[in-house]
């Protein structure tokens, strides 16, 4: 060896760099984020745990009480009920609007799909709070669903549409469908065409098609949208709180009132954790009955 | 051969009427869905050019009377937009730094150990932002830290960093390996390897989750509720207050310049990252 190979002096070794697949350590890289994360997530998450298991926030004395208050005054079970229903409906009308958009997309040509895709980014980046305030003119009293039926003549005075709880699910279907779109989309463009083309030719016809193969094949990406919609749904305190006004309460208006209005902090930390652990436990349920599924239909 | 000629009609018949009300049901479905999906944004759009002081659609004439009022006299929405930006290039600053570091970090391993941190990493886009907030609250009240302009930062980086991290995995996971070996083995230090062979192909990734993570900061509401003291309102919590308690139509004004510039900002970022093909 008349000139030395350079990568080799470098990193230190006798070895040919270029069977080595890391010459350097890269790992420690991971290390600002991960203790960000334990500062700024876990941390947090801790204190919750802490503060709801104590008396108060000067007394430390460990207390129960605080749950038993959740589980035993009457109204607060209902509301988490409420949300979890509300995140459940949410999911299911989101699933049925977006699966044809992804259809159509899948179907379109390149051309199209990029006029589309900009039109299902569109809403997705645009300020929850606008797409909340849309709702607002359109359900109102002097909105446009009640001109609409004045002029049908199904309603002679304005209906009460806005602060009614199917108002709300429309609203916040209509304000996550990009969440739930985005992964279909992604998951249909991986499924094999010829699987598709195969079924048409040996008879399955389009809507046995749809039925065995499509949808099928696209749960991952259903799962995966379902799991983002219900979490944002059940934490959209915008929405809840213009859309559904305050007779409907549900768990983050309820958290924001007992924590920052009522400075009843560890109950406030109790009802987050039990919010936290409901939404954890059904994202745990749906992606290991997601995770049968998807093994049964690529069985 | 009769038989074969007989049949062959029916079939196609039937066929026929499967693939009509296939393409006209779902054809259908995915029309009303997507106009349900762009309406509220075109409503909310036309509304804020309205002449009337009323919020209705259509509005009965048009002008710009909003916008200057929005503008001209209302220093508190200004003053909340300002927070509300200098508060999201902050976080996605800081947020990209560390998912950017984050992701150089994990590409490497495939262990179990690495697939935990990613998905740990990825949940608090998961988790009820208000619980974040409330946790983070009580954290920063435990280190006896005054929420500040600077909390709210930290907050929002929380939710900020995750985008970014999954669009700069996604790019690294399609960055050939080779490459960046060819360039080590000719004598490229890290750093010089970074720089000149994996930054460039990873650019347009982490400029798209940057982007997501600006709007999202610039969006959020549930940590900043807790977070903010009174000096530092964000905007969204601002045009909140005036939806619920005046509804007045300088929110419409505010709504339609938080469109127009997602739209021009989306244009943009579409032609120099490619955001499309790194949002899904």
């Amino acid at each position: 060896m008349t000139t030395p190979d350079r990568a080799v002096i470098l990193s230190g070794s006798g070895r040919p760099a270029a069977t080595r697949r890391r010459p350097w350590r890269t790992e420690w890289l991971v290390l600002p984020v991960v203790v960000f994360f334990a500062l700024f997530v876990l941390l947090p998450i801790a204190m919750l745990v802490a503060i709801s298991l104590s008396q108060s926030m000067t007394v430390h004395a460990l207390t129960l009480a605080h749950f038993v208050r959740f589980f035993s005054d009457g109204l607060s079970l209902p509301v988490l009920g409420r949300t979890l229903q509300l995140g459940c409906e949410t999911s299911l009308l989101t699933l049925l609007l977006s699966y044809p958009i992804a259809l159509v997309f899948n179907a379109a040509s390149p051309r199209w799909q990029r006029v589309l895709i900009f039109l299902i980014v569109l809403p997705l980046l645009t300020s929850a709070v606008v797409r909340t305030f849309a709702w607002v003119v359109i359900l109102g009293r002097e909105g446009l669903a009640n001109l609409a039926l004045n002029h049908l003549g199904l309603a002679d005075a304005p209906m009460r549409l806005l602060y009614t709880e199917p108002a709300l699910v429309v609203a916040l279907a209509q304000i996550e469908l990009p969440l739930m779109t985005l992964p279909i989309i992604a998951s249909l463009s991986t499924i094999d065409p010829r699987l598709r083309e195969a079924s048409l030719a040996l008879g399955g016809g389009h809507w046995g098609t749809l039925m065995r193969i499509t949808l099928p094949l696209s749960l991952p990406g259903v799962i995966a949208g379902v799991l983002l919609v219900f979490a944002s749904a059940c934490s959209a305190i915008i929405t809840h709180s213009i859309v559904g006004g305050g007779r409907l309460l549900f768990m983050p208006l309820y958290i924001y009132q007992q924590g920052l209005q009522a400075q009843a902090w560890p109950f406030a930390a109790a009802i987050s954790l039990c919010l936290l652990v409901a939404i954890l436990s059904l994202v745990v349920l749906v992606n290991t009955l997601g995770r049968y599924l998807t093994r049964y239909a690529y069985a | 051969m009769r038989e074969a000629i007989n049949q062959a009609p029916r079939r196609s018949l039937a066929g026929l009427i499967d693939q009509g009300s296939y393409q006209v049901v779902l054809g259908l479905a995915g029309c009303i869905a997507l106009l349900l999906l762009v309406a509220p944004t075109a409503i909310i759009l036309i509304t804020s050019f309205t002449s009337s002081s009323a919020l209705r659609f259509p509005p009965p004439g048009l002008s710009l009377g909003w916008y200057r009022a929005l503008l001209t006299d209302s220093p508190e929405i200004v003053e909340a937009a300002l927070v509300s930006l200098r508060v999201a290039v902050a976080a996605t600053g800081l947020g990209t730094l560390l998912a950017v570091s984050g992701a150089l970090g994990i590409a490497g391993s495939t262990t179990r150990w690495a697939r935990i941190l990613d998905s740990a990493l990825m949940s608090p886009l998961l988790l009820p932002s208000l619980a974040l907030g409330l946790g983070l609250l009580l954290t920063f009240t435990l280190l006896e830290t005054k929420v500040s302009i600077t909390t709210l930062t930290l907050g929002h980086t929380t939710i900020c960093f995750p985008f970014i991290l999954r669009t700069t995995r996604a790019s690294l996971t399609q960055l050939d390996p080779s490459l960046r070996d060819a360039s080590e083995s000719l004598g490229g230090s890290p750093w010089f390897t970074f720089l000149n062979v994996t930054f460039p192909l990873i650019r347009g990734g982490i400029a798209a989750g940057a982007f997501i993570a600006f709007m999202a900061s610039l969006d959020n509401v549930a940590i900043s509720l807790f977070l903010a003291d009174a000096r530092s309102e964000v905007l969204p919590i601002r045009m909140w207050n005036i939806i619920e308690n005046m509804l007045d139509v300088r929110a419409a004004a505010a709504s339609g310049i938080l469109i127009l510039t997602t739209i021009v900002l989306m244009l943009v970022m579409e032609r120099v990252a490619g955001l499309s093909k790194h949002i899904w």
